[in-house]
């Protein structure tokens, strides 16, 4: 009988947890971005001003599960109301099984341009799922502290690269902090930070979709014998060292080069006691520095659940995203998230600024397999973390890698064509 | 005792078998034969099924296009052996060990060991996981030190406890005997403490020694339960997913070292990070597990236990 | 018979020093088990009270130490930042809330229907009887897991996707064969004059169930409870397949995704670890008579 009444009351306090203040809609946003909780607390306070009838619920998911979890419960008819969208493929499939409401008419969406909205819309562009919010640049952040003291400066050729990791290996430091637990690091972060260089940019991207240039070609086993070469400067145990963990010793000072992006600008600059600075992805010797290309990755995005239970105050989110107001707050909170609007925004923090700056001096693709390549089976980016990882494990060797890929996007894109 | 002649009023036995049948039918039974039948399809992007007989079962073994489901499979299967394996081995051994000591009359405290050991296996996966997976990070470098303290420092992998693809899949297996150990403890405990005093008495009486009382009667005793014990570890092993998917993530790294099948039906079923879900294969895997299963299943019913209990 | 024991212990040997320190072995070895055992969470523990700097420094002191270098200090690394971002940024209390109300209703629902299943099977004599326990107590032997694929084709097109229902209906179909299973062998040892006295009486079935039976049968309830307890408390995949979004997400599913989440943060996620052993380890300590006491007698089934 005790039992039975402990159970009972037990029932009846869980219950009410769930009730809610009825006067304000709340909204979940769905993300992969666990390191920006604070940062969105910051930007969504001056959302709630302006719109206190809406309360938005930042909740994200571990980087690696999100997809997944997203797919299922869209497939299920539920999921957070606002969607973190990756770029092309990734969420136009989500979109295709009807998990993401068609936002075309969405007020606002004239601020964008046209490469931005391309990212999140059919192949057509004829209709929009998400609102663009921000590109990253691709790069390698380095302890400038450190260097001075050494008294190096930041490489931009291969040879110099090379020559400033032994350099940095001899005075007993860890040269570069990537690791090789979560097996899409090196890929995203090595090959995708090297090939522009190494190729030519948007124009060998184009040639791949054509079919028209091939993965075994020259420039990109080039491109996977220097990241090979990488293996060596990496930390020790670095199989074992998962990618949120790297994130915390580079600014932590346990390592000196971070081959990363500006998203992690956020992050470091809570973290690092030391003074940062970033270089360009370095060069082949024999390129003219002139022709460099820089991955601009038209990155992130929001969209909404085409079954969610609140259109309207969902709606009234997205379109507060295309505002100026948004832009420059997002900027504020997140530098080394380039806003994809047209308005004009303040860049205040100088390591932002750097990256940005280099969209002066070099042309800009994309992620190599984000777009088109990856729909199928095995996807593109799935090849790339399986072989890329393992080749820097000393698995494969940089000419496997690229078969490997290569028959992989064989086997299903270049068939269908 | 059966009242045999009892006729109950029809509703009564409605009332009493029914919801609970139902419930079992509806979300045990159909579930795990209908994924056998969704192994005969393929679904299609749009969530149609299309009939594929057994192609699905014959890509596990022998894949011709490069999504290597073969390889994987082969890999994972191996793995859950070896995870099996590690389990047998350890874990039940030193289950039955410290039960052993557990039983021995007169111990002190013997009731504050047992709350004790048991503690890890009170603890959900997830906790303990993450603990160990801390403790055996280099950056940390708990179990390191400790490995080194003892003086093995040789054994410790330069790619870290969880990057070696050698010490990747024993290590984790390690933990899960560390957490569960207390489930054999508790059944051996069980069956030594209800073997008669008087059998043991009466063989101290013919001079036998502690260890003799061991092998000769305490030992003989516990092997049905030990037969249990072995099935039990079989069922729970090859659908294990926990203890991979805390520690190294659906991924189950380095280079699908640590992919057992478990993880292997979640990764091809879910989607990973960038993987693309694939419920028919999924369905397939599972079904291949529950064969698997049914197999060990079987051959404990009807081979091993009454060899067992004969003894 | 007993006069001869006790001749057996009157004539036994004086201990010798080997047999002394033979004796000793058991505790010493019992003794570094536990230590095993516990002192992965003692880590924990004492580093979830450190910033992210001290508990990579100096991961083996506990937060408040002493030292005899240079006279007699206190060490002093205590901090409790982790704790702190641990309850901004987490719904914790959701997360037992949903635990307590999903283990609770799927146990009660184990327990009745297990209960009356097993009393109707074991009770009555009817055709299929035979068939229909079989049936129901072969799901002991094989996991629910590998249903998972049609069994998220069901709940969606139930409507119950995502929701405490759908684990709660999962986690009884679950329970119910090892529930039959326990319980009927309690079932069977009722004597069975009770029950027909009563039905001369005029009682009716279900009296004889609820009012009479079920109380001469409460062991056989607490065995089950502990056997299922754990297993639904701490249960990762289903959760993780049914039910992952934050509203419904239970403790063991949200403190895997927090630690994923602070997997930048080890303060946090130490503070996030602590935080949850400490309800299941707490009940155990406090019931854990009675909990070895229940799976030693469902062992011995």
């Amino acid at each position: 009988m005790k039992k039975v009444i402990m159970v009972t009351l037990l029932l009846i306090l869980a219950l009410p947890m769930s009730l809610q203040a009825q006067d304000v809609v709340e909204l979940t946003m769905g993300s992969w971005r666990t390191e920006d909780i604070e940062q969105w607390a910051n930007i969504l306070e001056v959302f709630h001003a302006a719109h206190p009838e809406i309360h938005v619920n930042f909740e994200p998911t571990l980087n690696t599960e999100y997809d997944a979890q997203l797919t299922n419960q869209l497939a299920g008819g539920v999921g957070p109301d606002l969607i973190t969208c990756r770029p092309f493929d990734r969420a136009l499939l989500n979109y295709q099984a009807g998990g993401m409401a068609n936002i075309s008419d969405l007020p606002g969406l004239e601020n964008f341009s046209d490469v931005a909205l391309g990212a999140w819309s059919t192949d057509d562009g004829a209709e929009t799922y998400c609102v663009p919010m921000a590109s990253v640049i691709h790069g390698f952040i380095y302890n400038k502290t450190l260097f001075d003291e050494l008294g190096l400066e930041a490489p931009t050729t291969e040879s110099e690269f090379f020559a400033v990791l032994d350099a940095l290996l001899e005075a007993g430091e860890t040269p570069l902090g990537i690791s090789t637990k979560d097996q899409w690091t090196t890929a995203t972060m090595g090959f995708n930070n090297l090939w522009p260089n190494f190729c030519n940019g948007e124009e060998t991207r184009q040639a791949i979709l054509a079919g028209e240039a091939k993965f075994t070609d020259e420039c990109f086993i080039d491109v996977l014998e220097s990241l090979a070469a990488w293996a060596p400067y990496l930390p020790a145990g670095h199989e074992s060292i998962g990618y949120a963990d790297a994130q915390q010793t580079f600014p932590l000072g346990l390592t000196a080069i971070y081959p990363s992006g500006s998203w992690e600008i956020p992050l470091f600059n809570d973290l690092a006691d030391f003074e940062m600075g970033a270089f360009k992805p370095y060069l082949p010797d024999d390129k003219d520095p002139s022709e460099c290309s820089i991955s601009d990755h038209v990155d992130i995005a929001i969209g909404m659940n085409a079954n969610t239970e609140h259109p309207e105050e969902a709606r009234i989110f997205l379109e507060w995203l295309t505002t100026a107001d948004f832009a420059q707050v997002f900027s504020d909170n997140q530098p080394g998230f380039f806003s994809l609007s047209t308005h004009p925004v303040e860049l205040s923090d100088p390591l932002a600024a750097e990256f940005v700056s280099w969209r002066e001096d070099c042309t800009e693709t994309i992620r190599m397999f984000d777009q088109f390549l990856s729909r199928g089976e095995p996807g593109g980016n799935q090849l790339m973390n399986e072989n890329i990882n393992v080749m820097i494990q000393g698995g494969v060797t940089p000419q496997e890698a690229a078969d490997n890929i290569q028959a992989g996007l064989d086997d299903w894109y270049y068939s269908e064509d | 005792m059966r009242s045999n002649n009892i006729r109950p009023p029809w509703h009564v036995l409605v009332a009493f078998i029914v919801p609970a049948l139902i419930i079992y039918t509806v979300f045990m039974v159909y579930p795990l034969f209908d994924s056998m039948r969704l192994a005969l399809y393929q679904q299609q992007a749009d969530g149609s099924q299309v009939w594929v007989g057994l192609e699905n079962f014959i890509r596990l073994f022998n894949d011709e296009r490069t999504t290597d489901f073969d390889i994987r499979f082969i890999n994972a299967l191996l793995h859950t052996f070896i995870f099996f394996a590690i389990f047998m081995l350890v874990q039940n051994p030193m289950g039955l060990f410290l039960a052993g000591l557990l039983s021995i009359k007169g111990l002190r405290g013997a009731a504050v060991y047992r709350s004790i050991l048991f503690v890890p296996t009170t603890m959900s996966i997830v906790i303990v996981g993450w603990i160990w997976t801390l403790m055996l990070n280099p950056l940390w470098g708990i179990v390191s030190d400790i490995v080194a303290g003892v003086g093995l420092e040789s054994i410790i992998p330069k790619a870290g406890w969880l990057g070696d693809p050698n010490t990747a899949l024993p290590v984790v297996t390690l933990v899960g005997v560390w957490q569960y150990i207390g489930m054999p403890m508790i059944l051996f405990l069980a069956s030594l403490i209800g073997i008669d005093d008087d059998l043991i008495e009466a063989a101290k009486v013919d001079g036998a020694t502690g260890w003799d009382i061991f092998w000769r009667i305490k030992f003989p005793l516990v092997l049905p339960t030990a037969g249990v014990v072995a099935v039990l570890t079989f069922t729970a092993n090859f659908v294990a997913f926990d203890n991979v998917f805390v520690m190294q993530g659906t991924q189950a790294g380095p280079s699908f070292a640590t992919d057992i099948l478990g993880t292997y039906f979640y990764r091809v079923t879910f989607g990973g990070a960038s993987l693309l879900p694939n419920t028919s294969m999924g369905a397939t895997i599972a079904t291949m597990i529950f064969f698997i299963i049914l197999i060990g299943v079987l051959f404990y019913l009807f081979i091993l236990r009454p060899r067992l209990i004969r003894d | 018979m007993t006069q001869t024991k006790h001749k057996i212990i009157h004539t036994a040997p004086p201990k010798s020093l080997r047999d002394r320190i033979a004796g000793v072995i058991p505790y010493i070895l019992l003794t570094g088990y536990s230590v095993v055992a516990l002192f992965p969470m003692f880590l924990i523990v004492i580093n979830s009270f450190k910033d992210r700097k001290e508990l990579f420094r100096t991961p083996y002191q506990p937060p408040i130490w002493f030292t005899f270098e240079d006279g007699f200090q206190i060490l002093n690394t205590f901090s409790a930042e982790g704790y702190e971002r641990v309850f901004n940024q987490s719904p914790v209390l959701g997360y037992f809330a949903n635990s307590i109300f999903i283990t609770g209703v799927s146990l009660f629902f184990v327990l009745l229907l297990g209960t009356t299943v097993a009393y109707a099977l074991n009770e009555y004599n009817f055709r299929g009887n035979r068939v229909l326990y079989v049936f129901m107590v072969v799901g002991v032997m094989i996991p629910l897991r590998l249903g998972t694929v049609s069994l998220i084709k069901l709940v969606t097109s139930l409507g119950i996707y995502d929701t405490h229902i759908a684990l709660i209906l999962v986690y009884i179909a679950k329970g119910l064969p090892v529930g039959l299973f326990i319980l009927s062998e309690f079932m069977r040892q009722v004597p069975g004059e009770l029950k027909d006295a009563a039905r001369v009486d005029g009682a009716n079935e279900y009296w004889i169930l609820f009012a009479l039976v079920i109380p001469l049968i409460r062991p056989a309830l607490a065995t089950v409870l502990v056997f299922q307890l754990i297993p639904i408390w701490n249960d990762l995949w289903f959760p993780l397949t049914l039910a992952p979004s934050e509203g419904v997400r239970t403790v063991t599913l949200g403190v895997s995704s927090f630690a994923g989440q602070y997997k930048q943060d080890w303060s946090a996620l130490l503070a996030a670890l602590t935080l949850a052993m400490l309800p299941v380890t707490g009940l155990y300590i406090v019931f854990s008579r009675q909990f070895i006491r229940g799976l030693t007698r469902g062992a011995l089934k």
